[in-house]
């Protein structure tokens, strides 16, 4: 069974994440007990999988191990066949159609197969299972399971392997083609002579009641994998679990369609000498249908089987960064530089283990974002897993514990015997051919190092004539191109945008107008492309691409490109190559507008493109440019977008893409993503020439400041063309563009399917729109308007209009009426007004801007009004953005925060804490207590006290405006009051990270939605997300995760400061994602229990009630809100210089703030009172009847727009089948899941004690599978003692063994929890006054500073309170630590990364990138080996010597607290020998954080304060 | 944009005017121009709005205000000017006579003094034709067709330069002597001085206008002639029509519509009037003008300019408020207390006044009665109440009417073309074409009197219909 895409769903966005593990007995020695590791493993990483709607179907768990002989024979035995020796038969695991003819005939054809590779079958056996133990949707799956035995009739070890592979390839294929999808059941799980997989859809405790085979004793291996699967949504699919073939995979390709293409691509050159002829059984080599990690397995075992090391195999895939900041060797960083040429990364999170039978090894990417703990005991075993402590060891037998390095590799070689080290393998196989040699030989290069970049001189004869050709706009030169000459970046706006669709537009648009960036949510996560770039890169390489199987000195023999940029020099240096094995051709890409059928015209055009670069590859071109440099009075550029999709994608077509790279050279892109989408498309590289040209004339004109010089322009737009694509890569979790290359990484909205399905295949684009003709057309208006006209200057180009409203330009929904309209009826409570206001927005009948404005109510029967839900119910529905304070005054956001509670609404902190007086209700009743309290990836001000009194906790995971990426509030904006409520310093920049450091996955979600379930058990939970495509599977898995409501917000919603090209490309309209969500949501039938609600441009109650019969039950008013509030939309927040006193902190602006709540209040009860006419007239009573009724829309009929008629909704309206009752619409609550929490027990017993705070200790055992102990705990404190919680030592409790995740999140003043053991990732999040102490046992034989004893991602967002850890932590320790003192014996990488205050001793190693985005705090860093600062990410910070008598008080008083806590043998050395110990420590210091901190110092001397710390701080600097 | 929070750091710097003595000693221009310094400053406080109501409601023709801001705070005049032109065609007439709806539309009017718009486009333009960047733009190409404009005022002059910049062939009719229209002959020069209109003439002229002054339309020539002779005709005579006032003793001599009175000033000062032919004098007389707004107030300053002896003014609407009321909220014009520079210069206002009755002997007015009424919000509109005990009697010997203007006038072309008119008794039209396809109308002549700023606009949009229609006709 499967579910068939509809509607808006679409089965490529399941996403799914999970915990994996891997036992090996070192030695090779074959036991039971390893399968009983492996399920020991498993159950204890239950909770990182999910349960379906029915709460007993998993989403999958599998286990892979060798195959067990001496279990085999018995069976076959007494199945009456014989087996050979072991290794001398191969064992498949077939899953068949429970139709026994479709059965049979796959069985045929398999045996067919077999035998064509000279085999045989030797018997087979059906596998018992036990289905007793299945969940109804796992059962109605369920396949035919059976085993078969191959005789490999003499074959032998990789020859064996590979025929059992090219046999199974071979029947995969042949079932497909005979029987379509008729044996989509087929499925062979394994077929090898070294391993056998296990899996299906189980919960993790179901793979062993299923499979009896598992609890045999005979079943022996040395080697076991394990996998338990979370996915986001919940159809049934037994093929997709895990372990695969080779791999079991944690994590997410997110490149994964470039990947696919490229492979495709390569397939036409594969040979090896190991296959021969049969290569064709092969293809594809990605099975179709396959999720990300069955096609990472495919390829991996294509490499592997063709004749390349799994461990090198791995490398080509896996890279890890070899940038500059690596210390890594020469000949590794030339392996890796050589195979970036011949493969792209297959990039996104991920943990990996992997096993070819005797090889059993881990890996993480390059960002190391999924956890991978390891340890090795006295026996010989070795156990990795997603967790620590899956399986319980005493202390005395563990000898060493570790965890995954990103980029790093585990391996252990059964045979051998032993581990092999990372720099072992790798040093190994990067030696193994001479590749630094083939690399100097081999690869081209445009130019040396030293030079720069000059701008073509332009021709202001033509100039402005081309750049109107082109669709150049005056505001995009101000807006975009200036600052980018000027500033070296992107130009920063703010608030949303509120203009039309592309294909809603009156305006020609540029095709790249009518695409949408994806980016990451959830499933996996963003990356700081600005602290962690060093984990990124531009290069790459473009030309000839040879066989994948082989390697040659010639597979290098491409132009390596730094970054994808190209001069106008560099492009005529390329043409100018004459070279046999390096050809260079230029093809023109325009078309003649002198005919009557202008898009047959450019039909033509296209094809006849094509077809030259064909000829051109083979003629043995190795780079193709695409040119539109011949437009003239008759020929108009062809858009380059369309150019170089057609091209790429008919290469493709012709199976010769690898052949040659491609370069466009167009006067069409200047912006950052217009860069993305072709090279997102398949241009290698892109020469914006007439982009060069333009800042020249800018330059010429006296725009640019006066005195900078033509290179050093050039040099900053390319600068800010570079930053601008890796933010848009890392959005989407990507690390290099080689993997972003051709990813399509976009939703188009408004292209029609057969644009899509000629010129994009594969991209989304869902709501089918304009064609070549309309494009065709726009392209005609551009050289009409070129060419047509008297042009005489740049004052002849349009004026624009998209980021500011002119007359005549782009149309704005917030429009001198709309907003003046809006104002006057709230001032006046002038209901006229509103109606003349909701009309102007509701009514697109001349000015399309929405989707939803071409939505019509189907009629009903009519209700009198006085029958409909009063609208003081409805407004209880109505929430406010998520504005914090900080974007907005103080005033503004108490004003709404007042009027919302008046009204029964919630209005939002947003992301930057809350002034705990305003718990308090004022004497008046009001409350400025905001009902919804963000918790974002910055952390600013989530304290258990902050936590604790909200009624819903809303994880921001997106927002509309910039979608992926993290903010940054200069310190200048840091005002006193900021600084307070963000626990920080005044004057110190405050950063927030793309992702959250504890969610990289949907797993990580679900733990974050249980710790803050823990946190506060009165209030909801509510994620937010950005509509895009898939966002509906993202939703489902959030249901899973048991969060109470999931916001789809548009992607026109506002923001304080984003970059404009995220303001404007990046997300969906929420119909869309909404729509989907309620879609996905109804069809996994989770819609019952989890509440929707949407927002993003949301202005009036018509609106409102589309939301509502798209699935929403609730609404957010962002924008709307501030202009009742005075905003006339000044877009100046970022600046913040908003002369109404809204968007600033600046005390003289905020003066002038003169909104009322009341006005807040009035337009939410107008936006009601016009939900209840709506409702009246179509006949609903109640809200809630219209929820999910899409069935009540339709499209507006007979669409005049030229561009909008070709829109088709259909999709939007879909209604998934519910004929068996399921429901539409919140029906009940999520099941509590926190009631097995640990501190329930703990409040039981020391419950009375803690009430009269008398001392008490605990003493208590503790397991992984027991999370986030304290919060609860915590919760309990702060609400009877408020944030200052308890004494200090009042509460003791004493844990041993593995603590599970989120060990003391949100600790409460006067706890300590002290864990004698280790424990997992995220110890102390938001760590709020606690003590925490993890200490290593003392029996153990652990040097205690040599081995992990916590996991990453330590406390996170922590704002006071200690941490003493008796050992090394992973990665991220004290991310985003604003307060906590916290003592450690080593840390992995981005140790104190935006770290914003408290402080950090770290008593020993460190990884990289230490102090990155660091804007507050002190580190102290033990640099025995001197070569910290080798280490140390200097970007933001200084390191000194501790000399200051202050300093060595303050070190040698918190080791010695240390000690006392812990009794490290380390603190307890360095104070032996403290004098010539302290001269080892570094001080890390943040520059501005010092400077805020002198400051400070001398206000207390001084008497009266003068000027506030901030704008010393700042203004010092400028 | 100019300079982040500089509207905290300028205060708006109001354009001085010379002294009351030394002014209506003359019909003179009296603005003090701030300097350029200044002017960088004011337009340094200008926020650049990410919707910038100044442009987007303000300005009739959606001039770019706050690009031009930016402009000339970059010190870039000559971009600054040549933007301005791009939507505007005498900005020289517009920043002297606009009422500037632009700064009570700007942002800043809501809690602070709106930006300088209007005295920034004055120097601008002043210093354009200073350094001579104020070129003739001829066409880049020739059409073949010809257009005739009826009437020169600015609605007429726009449509005639965006036609010929177009390539089409104009030619211009003026009935009166001189070509410019109201601009010429209603506003005084105290003003607009009149060779302010000349300078622009000479470009016109420049870019190939033909100018046909003293000839009247339908009269000296007929309107079979124009439509045999040109492609299309575009009508832009005005709202000639005033609006009279029918009470006992209008018959007596010396009252007068105040548009008749400011053309004699107007014609004396350009010379029209020979010696001997005495236009009609406020000097040494008891001047009453009826009707309180603009037109008024020009006769208000002409009077006083001509040495009368007293001057009241008379408005039937109340005493509006000293600041904005709610039933004109920003960005609306708000209906709020002005001052003329001519009431400034000294006459008695009186609001909430009607006129009942005009005394006179012989021929002669010799006083004006009238009373004080009350203003009633009834369900179908306002009603006028008189209060009674309030009357009185103004001693008079001129009465000029400044009540408005009722629409165009209807003899002559209007009438021997059959136009179909509009309720209000404007020629109707839809998009700028009248009822008889070759013939446009625009400015007044379509909108009843209303501003120079949207004549100017309307005559520019009709052009831009003509233009299509003359394509599309082929």
């Amino acid at each position: 069974m499967s579910v068939k895409n509809q509607g808006l769903y679409d089965v490529q966005w399941e996403h799914d994440a999970c915990g994996i593990g891997a036992v090996v007995d070192i030695a090779g020695k074959r036991d039971h007990s390893i399968i009983e590791y492996g399920k020991e493993i498993l159950l204890n990483l239950h909770h990182r999988g999910a349960a379906g709607a029915d709460e007993t179907t998993g989403d999958g768990a599998g286990i892979l191990f060798q195959i067990p002989h001496e279990f085999f024979a018995a069976e076959s035995q007494r199945l009456g066949f014989a087996l050979p020796a072991p290794s001398q038969y191969g064992v498949g695991v077939i899953f068949g159609s429970k139709d026994g003819q479709i059965r049979e005939q796959c069985d045929k054809i398999l045996e067919g197969a077999i035998i064509y590779y000279g085999m045989k079958i030797l018997g087979q056996r059906d596998v018992p299972v036990s289905n007793s133990c299945l969940g109804p949707i796992a059962l109605a799956a369920e396949p035919s399971i059976k085993q078969i035995f191959v005789d490999g009739d003499g074959l032998a070890d990789e020859m064996f392997e590979c025929r059992l592979y090219l046999a199974r390839k071979r029947a995969e294929k042949l079932v497909r083609e005979n029987l379509g999808d008729n044996g989509r059941d087929f499925y062979v799980t394994s077929l090898s002579h070294k391993t056998i997989c296990y899996k299906g859809m189980f919960m993790a405790w179901q793979l062993f009641a299923y499979y009896p085979d598992l609890a045999n004793p005979l079943v022996k291996s040395a080697l076991a994998i394990v996998h338990q699967r979370y996915s986001t949504n919940t159809f049934p699919n037994w093929q997709l679990a895990q372990p695969f073939r080779c791999i079991a995979h944690n994590g997410e390709i997110n490149t994964l369609s470039g990947n696919r293409n490229h492979i495709r691509a390569r397939e036409v050159k594969m040979t090896g000498e190991i296959f021969g002829d049969n290569i064709s059984d092969l293809f594809p080599v990605l099975t179709p249908g396959g999720s990300d990690s069955a096609c990472f397995d495919n390829v991996l075992e294509l490499l592997v089987r063709a004749g390349r090391s799994m461990p090198h195999a791995i490398m080509m895939m896996i890279p890890e960064a070899f940038g500059a900041k690596y210390h890594i060797s020469t000949d590794k960083r030339a392996f890796y530089e050589y195979h970036s040429s011949i493969m792209e990364p297959w990039d996104g999170p991920a943990a990996m283990v992997f096993t070819d039978g005797r090889l059993i090894g881990g890996t993480l990417d390059r960002n190391g974002l999924r956890p991978c703990r390891y340890l090795v005991t006295t026996d010989g075993l070795a156990v990795m897993a997603s967790e620590a402590g899956v399986i319980e060891f005493p202390p005395e037998k563990i000898c060493m514990k570790g965890r995954l390095q990103p980029g790093k590799m585990f391996l252990v070689d059964t045979v051998e015997g032993r581990i092999i080290t990372d720099n072992e393998i790798k040093s190994k196989v990067a030696r193994q051919k001479p590749y630094r040699r083939w690399l100097e030989e081999n690869r081209i290069e445009l130019r040396g190092l030293f030079d720069s970049p000059e701008l073509v001189s332009s021709d202001p004869e033509t100039i402005a004539q081309r750049m109107c050709a082109f669709g150049y706009t005056r505001e995009e030169l101000k807006m975009v191109l200036t600052p980018m000459a000027v500033n070296g970046q992107e130009p920063i706006g703010s608030m949303g945008d509120d203009t039309p669709l592309a294909v809603l537009s009156d305006k020609p648009k540029l095709l790249f107008n009518y695409f949408k960036q994806l980016f990451a949510q959830v499933t996996n996560p963003s990356i700081d492309p600005l602290r962690e770039g060093l984990v990124m890169s531009l290069m790459s390489f473009a030309g000839k691409k040879r066989n994948i199987l082989d390697e040659t000195p010639q597979h290098c023999r491409q132009l390596k490109l730094p970054h994808p940029i190209l001069t106008s020099a560099d492009i005529e240096r390329l043409r100018s190559v004459k070279r046999s094995d390096f050809k260079v051709v230029t093809i023109p890409a325009v078309f003649d507008v002198n005919v009557s059928d202008i898009a047959d015209s450019l039909r033509r055009s296209l094809d006849s493109l094509v077809d030259a670069a064909e000829s051109a590859v083979k003629d043995g071109a190795s780079l193709i440019i695409i040119s539109d440099r011949d437009i003239s009075a008759t020929k108009a550029p062809i858009p380059s977008l369309l150019a170089t999709a057609a091209v790429h994608h008919g290469l493709l077509g012709r199976r010769v893409r690898g052949e040659a790279g491609i370069i466009i050279e167009s006067g069409e892109p200047r912006e950052v993503m217009h860069f993305c989408l072709l090279c997102g498309f398949g241009a290698n590289a892109i020469n914006p020439y007439l982009a060069f040209e333009v800042l020249d004339e800018l330059h010429r004109q006296g725009e640019l400041p006066a005195g900078m010089e033509p290179s050093r322009i050039a040099d900053n737009y390319i600068a800010a063309v570079k930053k601008g694509i890796l933010k848009t890569m890392s959005k989407m979790g990507i690390s290099t563009l080689r993997s972003y290359h051709s990813a399509q990484l976009f939703e188009a909205i408004g292209l029609n399917r057969d644009l899509i399905d000629k010129y994009f295949i594969g991209a989304n684009s869902r709501i089918s729109g304009i064609g070549l003709s309309e494009i065709a057309r726009e392209s005609l208006a551009r050289h009409k308007s070129a060419f047509d006209k008297n042009v005489t200057g740049l004052l002849d180009l349009d004026f624009g209009g998209d980021y500011h409203f002119r007359h005549n330009g782009e149309q704005h929904l917030w429009n001198p009426t709309t907003v003046s309209k809006l104002q006057h009826a709230v001032m006046f409570e002038d209901a006229n007004a509103y109606a003349e206001y909701a009309k102007a927005i509701n009514d697109q009948t001349q000015k399309l801007y929405t989707l939803r404005g071409l939505f019509e109510f189907v009629p009903g029967q009519p209700v009198p009004i006085e029958e409909v839900e009063p609208a003081g119910e409805i407004v209880k529905r109505f929430c406010t953005g998520a504005m914090s304070h900080g974007s907005i005054s103080k005033e503004a956001h108490e004003c709404i925060a007042v009027a919302m509670n008046r009204i029964g609404g919630m209005s939002n902190t947003g992301e930057g804490g809350e002034d705990p007086s305003r718990y308090v209700p004022l004497p008046n009743g009001d409350s400025k207590n905001c009902a919804i309290k963000q918790i974002a990836s910055g952390r600013f001000g989530v304290t258990i006290h902050y936590l604790a009194n909200a009624k819903e906790l809303q994880i921001k995971i997106a927002q509309g405006a910039k979608p992926g990426e993290g903010g940054q509030l200069p310190g200048h904006k840091v005002t006193d009051e900021i600084a307070k409520l963000r626990y920080s310093t005044p004057g110190v920049t405050l950063i927030s990270p793309p992702p959250h450091h504890d969610i990289y996955s949907i797993e990580d979600l679900a733990q974050l939605i249980y710790d803050l379930k823990c946190a506060n058990p009165d209030a909801k939970v509510s994620v937010k997300l950005v509509s895009e495509v898939g966002v509906g599977t993202i939703a489902a898995g959030v249901a899973k995760g048991n969060a109470d409501e999931v916001l789809i917000s548009g992607h026109d919603g506002g923001t304080g400061a984003s970059p404009l090209s995220s303001i404007k490309h990046t997300g969906c309209p929420w119909e869309l994602g909404l729509a989907e969500t309620q879609q996905t949501l109804v069809m996994n039938n989770l819609r019952g229990r989890i509440k929707v609600q949407a927002d993003g441009q949301m202005k009036t109650g018509r609106d409102v009630v589309i939301a509502a019969m798209l699935g929403a039950d609730r609404f957010g008013f962002g924008t709307a809100a501030l202009v009742a509030i005075g905003c006339t939309l000044l877009r100046k927040c970022h600046e913040g210089a908003c002369a109404f006193g809204i968007g600033t902190q600046d005390i003289e602006l905020r003066k002038r703030f003169a909104g009322r709540p009341e006005y807040v209040e009035r337009f939410m009860f107008f936006v009601a009172e016009e939900v209840r006419q709506i409702m009246a007239k179509l006949g609903f009573r109640k809200f809630e009847d219209m929820v999910g009724r899409a069935d009540r829309l339709s499209m507006r009929k007979a669409i005049e727009h030229w561009k909008a008629k070709g829109l088709d909704f259909s999709v939007i309206f879909h209604q998934p089948d519910v004929s068996d009752g399921r429901a539409i619409r919140l029906t009940c609550l999520q099941p509590v899941r926190t009631k097995d929490n640990l501190d329930w027990q703990l409040l039981e017993k020391a419950g009375a004690a803690i009430d009269e705070k008398k001392k008490t200790v605990i003493e208590m055992p503790i397991r992984n599978i027991n999370r986030t102990v304290g919060a609860a705990l915590s919760h309990h404190i702060v609400r009877k003692f408020g944030p200052e919680g308890l004494p200090d030592g009042t509460l003791e409790l004493i844990f041993r063994g593995s603590a599970g995740q989120s060990f003391g999140a949100f600790l409460a003043p006067g706890v300590t929890l002290k864990l004698i053991g280790e424990s997992n990732d995220y110890l102390g999040k938001g760590l709020s006054g606690g003590r925490i102490v993890v200490k290593t046992p003392d029996n153990t034989p652990l040097m205690a500073h040599e081995n992990i004893i916590v996991g990453n991602t330590l406390l996170y967002g922590a704002t006071a309170g200690e941490a003493f850890v008796n050992g090394m932590a992973g990665e991220r320790f004290a991310v985003r630590n604003s307060g906590a003192i916290a003592v450690v014996e080593g840390v992995g990488d981005h140790c104190c990364e935006y770290m914003t205050g408290g402080t950090v001793v770290v008593l020993g190693k460190t990884g990289c990138n230490f102090a990155a985005g660091m804007s507050g705090g002190i580190a102290y860093v033990l640099d025995e080996m001197q070569l910290f600062d080798t280490l140390c990410n200097l970007d933001m910070v200084e390191l000194e010597s501790v000399w200051h008598q202050k300093d060595k008080e303050l070190l040698h008083n918190l080791i010695e607290q240390h000690l006392k806590w812990t009794g490290s043998k380390q603190a307890a050395r360095i104070l032996d020998t403290w004098q010539d110990m302290v001269g080892k420590f570094v001080k890390v210091i943040p520059t501005d954080y010092r400077k805020a901190l002198q400051k400070m110092r001398a206000d207390e001397q001084r008497d009266t304060e003068t000027t506030p710390a901030t704008e010393e701080v700042f203004y010092a600097g400028t | 944009m100019p300079e982040l929070r500089g509207f905290l750091k300028y205060k708006r710097q109001a354009v001085k005017y010379r002294p009351i003595e030394e002014r209506i000693g003359n019909f003179k221009e009296f603005d003090l121009p701030l300097t350029p310094d200044d002017i960088a400053q004011q337009a340094a406080r200008c926020m650049d709005c990410g919707l910038p109501f100044c442009h987007g409601v303000g300005c009739p023709l959606k001039n770019y205000i706050p690009d031009i801001n930016d402009l000339i705070y970059k010190n870039r005049w000559q971009q600054a000017c040549e933007l301005l032109h791009t939507t505007n065609n005498f900005p020289e007439i517009t920043s002297r006579v606009c009422p500037a709806p632009c700064e009570t539309a700007c942002t800043l009017s809501i809690n602070d003094e709106p930006i300088l718009i209007r005295h920034i486009e004055y120097q601008i333009v002043e210093r354009g034709f200073a350094e001579g960047w104020i070129k003739p733009v001829p066409a880049a190409k020739i059409t073949g067709k010809q257009v005739a404009i009826i009437g020169s005022g600015p609605a007429g002059l726009a449509a005639a330069q965006q036609l010929a910049r177009a390539g089409h062939k104009v030619v211009v009719y003026e009935k009166d002597e001189h070509i410019g229209g109201i601009m010429c002959y209603g506003i005084p020069d105290f003003k607009l001085e009149k060779h302010i209109i000349d300078r622009r003439l000479k470009q016109l002229t420049d870019e190939g206008i033909e100018f046909q002054t003293g000839v009247e339309a339908g009269k000296d020539i007929s309107i079979q002639y124009l439509q045999k002779m040109f492609d299309c005709i575009c009508l832009t005579m005005g709202a000639g029509q005033p609006r009279d006032i029918a009470i006992p003793g209008r018959e007596y001599e010396n009252i007068l519509p105040a548009m008749d009175y400011l053309r004699g000033q107007n014609k004396l000062i350009v010379g029209e009037l020979a010696n001997g032919f005495e236009s009609v004098t406020a000097k040494g007389k008891n001047v009453v003008i009826i009707g309180g707004g603009d037109t008024g107030s020009d006769c208000v300053g002409t009077a006083r300019r001509q040495e009368a002896k007293e001057i009241h003014q008379l408005e039937i609407l109340p005493k509006p408020p000293e600041t904005r009321p709610q039933d004109t909220p920003w960005p609306n014009w708000p209906r709020i207390m002005r001052t003329s520079s001519s009431q400034e210069e000294g006459c008695e206002r009186r609001w909430s006044i009607t006129t009942k009755k005009f005394v006179g002997e012989r021929n002669q007015i010799k006083g004006l009665r009238g009373c004080e009424v009350e203003w009633m919000k009834k369900p179908n509109g306002w009603e006028i109440r008189e209060l009674t005990g309030t009357d009185f009697v103004i001693k008079t010997d001129l009465v000029l009417l400044a009540m408005g203007f009722l629409h165009v006038m209807h003899n002559g072309l209007i009438k021997d073309l059959h136009l179909q008119l509009d309720g209000a008794g404007n020629v109707a039209v839809n998009n700028y074409q009248t009822s008889e396809p070759s013939v446009f109308a625009a400015g007044d002549t379509v909108s009843g009197a209303s501003l120079v700023v949207r004549a100017i606009n309307s005559g520019r949009e009709a052009a831009a219909a003509i233009d299509r229609w003359l394509i599309q006709k082929g």
